[in-house]
C-alpha cells in the first residue's frame, strides 16, 4: 500500500457521510446543544481527514484498507422493546457475580428501563437517555477527553454514535458488585458500528468494570468504540477488556481516561482472538499523586492483527505509571505496540515504566514495538524496554528434567510468560477464568464461542482452529 | 544402578570428559569432587540428557538400560533426577501445579493413571513436614523470587516428591549458609533408602560432613583420577587440589 492512501473498492467514507447528512435529525435525537455542536465539528473533521492511514505515525503498522473494504450498513435499528437479552447472551464465568449491562448493536439493550438509578445513587443505562435526563452531567464530560484532532475514527464516532452505555458513580460510593458490560453484535448484514460509552466516577469512589466484546453474527463487523472515563479525586477504577472475536471482526476500542488528583487506574486488555484489534489507552493524569497501571496480553495467530496504543500523559507531578504488555504471535499474525509516555515540564517526580515482551513463533509473524518517551521535566524516573524472543532453553531443560514432555514444557513456559499479565487481574474468579482460557488458547482448544454461551443456532456454526503452534518454537 | 563406561564427551569439538568410568550401586551415596572447570557439571548434564553435548564414545547404563538415546524427560521418567546448581525461575507456575504435572507425566510414562488429588496433596504435606518446609512454599511460583537457600531446598523438595532411583545433586551446597546446608543435607539423608542412590557433586568437603558418602571420586581434567572412602574427602581438604594435580 502506498503511504497515506486507504485503497478500497467501496467508498465507505462517502457512504457514511451520506448517511450522516440524510439522517442527522435521527442520529442526534437526544442531543443537547453542546453535543450537537460536538457532532458537527467531528463530522467536519472526519470529512476532512477521513479514515486513519499508515502514513500517520500512530497507524504505522496497522492498515485498515482490507477491514474497510466492505459494503457496510451503519445505524442499525433499535432493538425491540421485548427483547430478552438473557436468551442471547449468558456469561458463563463460574461464580462471577456481576451486574450485567448489555448492548445490542451499539444500543443499550434494555429498551424499557433506559436508566436505572440505584439506592447508592449510581446510575446505569443508555447514554442517549442520559443526554435527555442528565444533560448537565453529560455535557461536563462528553467529548472532553476524546478530543484527538488527528484521529479520524474518534471523530467519526463522535459524529455518528447514537447510543452506548452510561455509568455514573457519585462521590463516596464503593460499588461492591463487578459491573460487566457486554457489547453484542447481531446483524444480518455487514455492520459498521459506532458505539459510545461514558463512565463518570465522582470523588472517593471505587469501581470494577469488565468490558466484554462478543459477536453473534459471523458477517463482517467493524466496531468503532469510544469510551470516555473520568476518575475523580481519590477514586479507583479497575478495568478489564476481554476480547475474543472471530476473524471477520475489526474492533477499534479507544479508551480515554482522565484522572484527577490521587486517583488510581488499572486497565488490562486481554486479546485472545480477533481479525483486527486495536486498543487505545489514552491516559491523562491531570492531578498529582495519581497512579496508572496499563496492562495487555495478546495471543494471535493466522492472519490476525493486534495493535496496542498507549499514551500516558503525565500532566501533573508525582504520578506513577506502569505498563506491561506481552504477546505471542504465530503464523502470519502481526502486532504493533506503541507506548508513548509524555512527561510535561511541571510533572516533576514522575515515575513512568514501560515493558513490552513478545514471542514470535514463525518467521512470518511480526511485531512492531515502539517505545516513545517524551520528557520535559528533569526530576523523573522513566524506563522502557521491548524484547522479541524465544523461550529460554535453560528453563525448557529444567522442566523436561522433571519428566515433563517438551511440548508440555513449552506450553508451561508460554503460560508462564502470559501469567505475568493474568496475575494482575485482581478479581479472583475472572483471573481463574482468564487463566483457563489462556491455557486453552495455548493448547489450541479455544474457539471464539468459548467466552459466552451465545445463541448461535440461527447461524451456521463456523468451526475454527485457533492453534498457536508450540512445536515451532 | 548406574554404570558409566569410558564416557567421552565434547562440546563444540572440545573434549571435556575423557573416559569416565563410574559404578554406583543401589543404596550408595557417591561424592564427586574436583576443582572448577574439570567437567563435574558436564557429567551431571550428560547423565540427565541435556542437549548440546556430543558423546563421542562410551555408554551410560541406568538400571540395565542404555539411556544415551533417551530424551531428558524419558530419563526422568526412568527414575533420574538432577538437582540444579542454578535452579530456573518459572514465574506464574505454582510448585503444586509443576509437581503434579511432572508426577502425572511420569506416571503416564509408566502406564499409570494420574495421581488422585487427595493422594497428591497428602504426599505434599508429608514431604513438606519431612523437610521442615514452610507451608506457603507450595503455592508460590517455581523458584520465583526465592533466595539461594530456598531454591536449593525446593530442589530437594522436588526430589522428595518425585522419588527418583538416582538423584544427582549438582553443587547443591553452593551459596548456602550453614542452616540451609543442614536442612538440605538432612533432607537427603532422610530420603536415603536401600533401593535408591545419590551422587553428590561438590567443590568443598563441607557438605560431606552432613552427607556421609560411601565412595568419593576426584574428577580432574575430564577423568576420575582417584576414588576412595570418605577419608579421601578429608585428605583433599587438608592437601588441596594441588596434591591431586601433582599426583596425576
Amino acid at each position: 500500500m502506498e503511504a497515506g492512501i486507504i485503497e478500497t473498492t467501496y467508498d465507505l467514507k462517502a457512504y457514511l457521510e451520506g448517511v450522516f447528512v440524510a439522517r442527522r435529525q435521527e442520529i442526534g435525537l437526544n442531543d443537547t446543544a453542546f453535543v450537537a455542536q460536538k457532532r458537527a465539528e467531528a463530522f467536519e473533521l472526519f470529512s476532512r481527514i477521513g479514515f486513519p492511514h499508515a502514513a500517520l505515525e500512530k497507524w504505522r503498522g496497522t492498515d485498515l484498507s482490507r477491514a474497510l473494504n466492505h459494503e457496510f450498513q451503519a445505524l442499525p435499528e433499535q432493538p425491540a422493546a421485548d427483547i430478552d437479552i438473557d436468551k442471547i447472551f449468558k456469561c458463563d464465568v463460574p461464580h462471577f457475580e456481576t451486574l450485567l449491562v448489555s448492548q445490542l448493536n451499539g444500543w443499550y439493550a434494555d429498551r424499557i428501563n433506559l436508566l436505572q438509578v440505584y439506592p447508592n445513587g449510581m446510575i446505569i443505562g443508555s447514554l442517549a437517555a442520559a443526554l435527555s435526563k442528565y444533560p448537565k452531567l453529560v455535557n461536563a464530560h462528553y467529548g472532553k477527553y476524546a478530543d484527538d484532532k488527528t484521529d479520524g475514527l474518534t471523530a467519526l464516532n463522535t459524529a455518528m454514535a447514537q447510543d452506548g452505555i452510561f455509568i455514573y458513580i457519585p462521590d463516596n460510593v464503593t460499588v461492591e458488585q463487578n459491573i460487566q458490560t457486554v457489547n453484542i453484535t447481531d446483524f444480518k448484514q455487514n455492520l459498521f458500528l459506532n458505539t459510545r460509552n461514558l463512565v463518570i466516577l465522582g470523588e472517593n469512589s471505587h469501581l470494577r468494570l469488565v468490558q466484554c466484546d462478543d459477536s453473534i453474527n459471523h458477517d463482517v463487523t467493524f466496531i468503532n468504540s469510544v469510551t470516555e472515563v473520568k476518575i475523580g479525586r481519590n477514586s479507583t477504577l479497575d478495568h478489564y477488556k476481554m476480547q475474543n472475536k472471530d476473524d471477520h471482526t475489526t474492533l477499534i476500542n479507544s479508551m480515554f481516561f482522565h484522572q484527577d488528583e490521587g486517583s488510581s487506574l488499572s486497565t488490562n486488555a486481554i486479546s485472545l482472538n480477533g481479525g483486527l484489534i486495536r486498543n487505545l489507552s489514552h491516559v491523562t493524569m491531570s492531578g498529582p499523586h495519581s497512579n496508572a497501571e496499563v496492562y495487555g496480553l495478546y495471543l494471535m495467530d493466522r492472519y490476525q492483527h493486534v495493535d496496542n496504543q498507549v499514551f500516558i500523559n503525565h500532566a501533573a507531578p508525582e504520578c506513577e505509571s506502569r505498563e506491561l504488555f506481552k504477546g505471542v504471535l504465530d503464523d502470519h499474525a502481526s502486532g504493533v505496540f506503541n507506548g508513548h509516555i509524555k512527561v510535561h515540564r511541571d510533572a516533576q517526580k514522575t515515575n513512568a515504566f514501560q515493558t513490552n515482551k513478545n514471542i514470535l513463533l514463525s518467521d512470518k509473524a511480526s511485531i512492531d514495538a515502539k517505545p516513545f518517551l517524551e520528557i520535559y521535566a528533569d526530576d523523573v524516573k522513566c524506563s522502557h524496554g521491548a524484547t522479541i524472543g524465544q523461550l529460554d532453553p535453560e528453563a525448557l531443560f529444567y522442566i523436561r528434567s522433571r519428566g515433563i514432555s517438551e511440548a508440555n514444557a513449552k506450553i508451561l513456559l508460554m503460560y508462564a510468560f502470559a501469567a505475568d499479565v493474568i496475575n494482575k487481574i485482581s478479581i479472583p474468579e475472572l483471573r481463574q477464568r482468564m487463566d483457563d482460557m489462556v491455557k486453552k488458547r495455548l493448547r489450541g482448544e479455544l474457539s471464539q464461542c468459548e467466552q459466552c454461551v451465545l445463541n448461535c443456532s440461527t447461524h451456521e456454526h463456523q468451526k475454527m482452529d485457533f492453534k498457536i503452534d508450540i512445536s515451532k518454537i | 544402578m548406574l554404570s558409566i563406561r569410558n564416557l567421552h564427551v565434547s562440546i563444540k569439538g572440545k573434549e571435556i570428559l575423557k573416559g569416565i568410568n563410574l559404578e554406583v550401586n543401589p543404596g550408595e551415596v557417591h561424592a564427586i569432587m574436583g576443582p572448577n572447570g574439570t567437567g563435574k557439571s558436564t557429567l551431571a548434564y550428560v547423565i540427565s540428557g541435556r542437549d548440546g553435548y556430543d558423546v563421542t564414545d562410551g555408554e551410560i547404563i541406568f538400571k540395565g538400560k542404555n539411556i544415551l538415546d533417551l530424551s531428558a524427560e524419558e530419563r526422568a521418567c526412568e527414575g533420574l533426577f538432577l538437582g540444579f546448581q542454578y535452579p530456573v525461575e518459572i514465574p506464574g507456575v505454582s510448585i503444586t501445579n509443576f509437581l503434579r504435572t511432572a508426577i502425572n507425566e511420569q506416571r503416564k510414562y509408566k502406564g499409570l493413571d494420574p495421581v488422585p488429588a487427595p493422594e497428591f496433596l497428602a504426599r505434599m504435606e508429608e514431604k513438606k513436614q519431612l523437610l521442615e518446609l514452610q507451608d506457603k512454599l507450595a503455592s508460590r511460583s517455581v523458584n520465583e523470587g526465592f533466595s539461594g537457600g530456598e531454591k536449593k531446598k525446593n530442589e530437594i523438595f522436588q526430589m522428595a516428591m518425585l522419588e527418583p532411583s538416582l538423584a544427582i545433586l549438582d553443587e547443591t551446597d553452593s551459596g548456602l549458609d550453614i542452616d540451609a546446608l543442614r536442612i538440605v543435607a538432612t533432607g537427603v539423608n532422610k530420603l536415603r533408602r536401600p533401593d535408591n542412590s545419590t551422587v553428590v557433586i561438590t567443590h568443598y568437603q563441607r557438605l560431606l560432613e552432613y552427607i556421609v558418602p560411601d565412595v568419593v571420586h576426584v574428577l580432574f581434567d575430564g577423568r576420575i583420577v582417584k576414588s576412595g572412602g570418605k577419608e579421601l574427602a578429608l585428605l583433599l581438604e587438608e592437601k588441596g587440589y594441588e596434591w591431586i594435580r601433582s599426583e596425576s
